[in-house]
């Protein structure tokens, strides 16, 4: 790994150049990466459970066909993402692992409760907003395989955030038990969403290096303030109110202004002790380990075959 | 985080394909991504699954076992790539010919067609 | 499936004939509402992610085939209900799915053994029905049956998988069988609903129905490594007549929730 291949490789990157599976990479860009994407997939995998949770008492049988098909896009994305990951040489099964034993992280957002049917809304508008400013930005980053599996994500996700605010501005303008509901979602939802974005630039010791490496090529804050600023004129839409008094315009910017972060909340179930942590662990573990006798016996079956196929003579 | 838990030790993995869809017919088969599958029968409908389930119009998919496909990067093998570089007499655009010239017979009968 | 459909009278010519296949619809209607609640249940539950997304298109079928089957139900009925009206305002003993559908989804291995009895039966009552002469019916049996089509191509590869997988995975699928196979025989016992429909070429004949499915049933169980339940075994019955099981009062009280509890709101 000599200098002047790291040289040579940034030289690609600032030209523009997407970085392919068996192209030289620097061990670091290598790891951040299988780091990066492997924890949006388990993202994508975790992130099921919240909204499958309303799968079953979804209201009308449009919206039950829709919040089914959004959640099984999520399998989907997570099987894109963990496809993505494992061009650079790792197993979905060992990043699954990871995952499993608490080693890997994913979106703390999705340790939060769906407690009524308006959840299912918010989740769509707040979270999976959040997540397209995200989303958009990493389809031009500078894996190749990252970025395409972004591209195909940001295109089969459109309807994703659309079909949440309509369930919003639906019950928005429903009766006064709807919007109580669906205020009340925004009330829990709206400062988990915030925090979706990461810790403050100054904070975050990856995001230097990731941009260094088109990686990332915005930070944090910059995709916080867009995503606040289209959201809060959304809200404005619908009638519904953004739960921080110290939200303000600034008329010079063109921002919306808006109020700290209870970052020691973040931290906190980063570590664990968010409401549904262990919930969603466990429950994706289990699934994992009732699945096993499946996967074998295909695989058990496929061998049998592959053998009495060496067996006959063409 | 209850960190009392042990992975399997031994779990299977099912082989990596990869999916390339047909959009029309006549267009060439493009790749979409991957997925993983036991056999080819399930690979062919896992893809069908996951890669056409957003109902974009596709009339052909082919799978293929990752492991079977090779590949030369020009990143790491310029060469390999270069030959093309000399090859511009293989393009129309090389030559310098003469373009066709209609004949004095078939001038005259436009003529007499008025 | 596609929702759009025809918003004309339905021309019936007699009111008893309307009133069977009123009834006829909503069994049509409710095995797949129910059979795709309970595959609705895997989603972020499946053994492995592919199989997680291949529940999950089967589920958005079966719903897409009750949402337009009971919308036909609404109009042949003609007293003004959708489908909706019909899914979250009906109880348990107004409901026409069979039982067999309305079990708990167990493990994989069971699910795939109802998925497997169901479609075939799919498949046939399907293929049947494109000769219907009520025309609406022939309509929705060439739509469903190039998905039921599908769904078999599935469910009979994992009865072949899990069959002649591993011993674990043959054990299992055998014990989801015997489990299952008493109510399979609800599928084929004709009621007078059926006969009636029969005399006027609109449905088909179970009976005969019932013989195609075990041919086909018992030619992939033996592929399979597996064995045959016990033919002549007791069979529930009562799931056409609104005797159902005590799971679908569970069922049905989650599923209606929302519009029950909030009978003004529109979602």
């Amino acid at each position: 790994m000599s200098e002047s291949q790291e040289n040579k490789f940034q030289e690609r990157i600032d030209q523009g150049a997407k970085i392919e599976p068996r192209d030289w990479m620097p061990e670091r860009y290598r790891k951040q990466l299988i780091r990066m994407i492997s924890q949006h997939a388990h993202s994508e995998i975790v992130g099921m459970l919240p909204e499958g949770n309303w799968i079953t008492r979804a209201p009308s049988l449009k919206r039950k066909k829709i919040l089914l098909a959004k959640v099984q896009d999520e399998a989907g994305h997570g099987l894109y993402l963990y496809c993505a990951a494992e061009t650079l040489g790792v197993d979905r099964r060992e990043l699954i692992d990871q995952l499993h034993t608490g080693k890997a992280k994913y979106a703390s957002i999705f340790n939060y409760p769906t407690l009524t049917w308006a959840d299912i809304g918010v989740i769509g508008w707040l979270v999976d907003g959040a997540a397209i400013v995200n989303q958009t930005m990493l389809a031009r980053c500078s894996y190749g395989p990252y970025s395409r599996a972004m591209i195909r994500i940001c295109k089969e996700e459109n309807f994703h955030k659309v079909q949440g605010f309509e369930i919003v501005a639906t019950m928005a303008k429903g009766t006064a038990a709807q919007k109580k509901m669906v205020q009340d979602a925004v009330n829990r939802w709206w400062w988990p969403t915030l925090m979706m974005f990461g810790p403050h630039d100054s904070e975050s010791a990856n995001t230097p290096e990731l941009m260094k490496w088109k990686v990332k090529t915005k930070s944090n804050d910059e995709l916080r303030q867009r995503f606040v600023n289209l959201t809060v004129r959304q809200a404005n839409a619908v009638g519904l109110s953004i739960p921080d008094p110290h939200l303000e315009y600034d008329p010079e910017s063109d921002d919306w202004r808006f109020g700290e972060i209870d970052w020691e909340e973040f931290w906190n179930v980063i570590r664990g002790n968010g409401p549904c942590n262990r919930e969603r662990l466990q429950t994706r573990r289990e699934a994992h380990e009732e699945g096993a006798w499946v996967r074998e016996a295909a695989e058990a079956y496929a061998s049998k075959r592959k053998a009495e196929a060496l067996k006959q003579p063409a | 985080m209850p960190d009392d838990y042990t992975p399997r030790m031994q779990d299977t993995q099912w082989p990596i394909w990869e999916v390339f869809l047909q959009s029309k017919t006549g267009s060439p088969h493009e790749h979409a991504g991957s997925l993983h599958a036991p056999d080819f029968e399930s690979a062919l409908e896992n893809a069908r699954d996951v890669y056409l389930r957003h109902g974009d119009p596709q009339t052909s998919i082919w799978v293929v076992e990752s492991r079977y496909i090779r590949t030369v990067e020009s990143e790491d093998n310029p060469e390999f790539f270069e030959y093309t570089k000399y090859n511009i007499y293989r393009h129309p655009q090389f030559y310098d010919v003469p373009r066709g010239k209609r004949t004095e017979i078939e001038r005259k009968a436009i003529q007499n067609r008025g | 499936m596609n929702e759009k459909q025809s918003k004309t009278e339905v021309e019936i010519k007699s009111e008893s004939l309307r009133a069977d296949l009123f009834e006829y619809l909503l069994r049509l209607g409710d095995d797949r509402l129910v059979l795709g609640h309970r595959l609705s249940e895997w989603c972020g539950h499946g053994p492995i992610l592919e199989e997680d997304i291949a529940l999950a298109n089967v589920a958005l079928d079966f719903i897409g085939q009750a949402e337009y089957i009971l919308g036909l139900a609404g109009e042949v009925e003609g007293a003004g209900r959708d489908a909706d009206r019909l899914v979250y305002f009906r109880e348990a003993i107004d409901y026409r799915n069979l039982k067999l559908v309305e079990l708990p989804r167990g493990d994989f291995a069971f699910t795939i053994a109802r998925q497997f009895l169901f479609d075939v039966y799919d498949v046939e009552l399907m293929t049947a029905l494109l000769e219907s002469s009520f025309q609406p019916l022939a309509d929705v049996a060439a739509k469903v049956l190039k998905e039921a089509r599908y769904h078999l191509r599935h469910s009979r590869r994992w009865v072949l998988k899990l069959g002649d997988g591993t011993e674990e995975s043959h054990q299992r699928l055998q014990k989801a069988l015997n489990e299952i196979w008493m109510y399979s025989g609800e599928i084929f016992q004709p009621d007078d609903v059926d006969r009636r429909l029969w005399d006027e070429k609109m449905a088909p004949d179970l009976e005969e129905l019932g013989e195609r499915w075990k041919r086909e049933v018992e030619g992939v169980l033996e592929e399979a490594t597996l064995e045959l339940p016990d033919p002549d075994q007791y069979m529930a019955e009562g799931g056409r007549q609104g005797r159902h099981t005590e799971h679908l009062g569970h069922l049905l009280s989650e599923m209606q929730i929302l519009p029950r509890s909030y009978p003004d709101a529109k979602w």
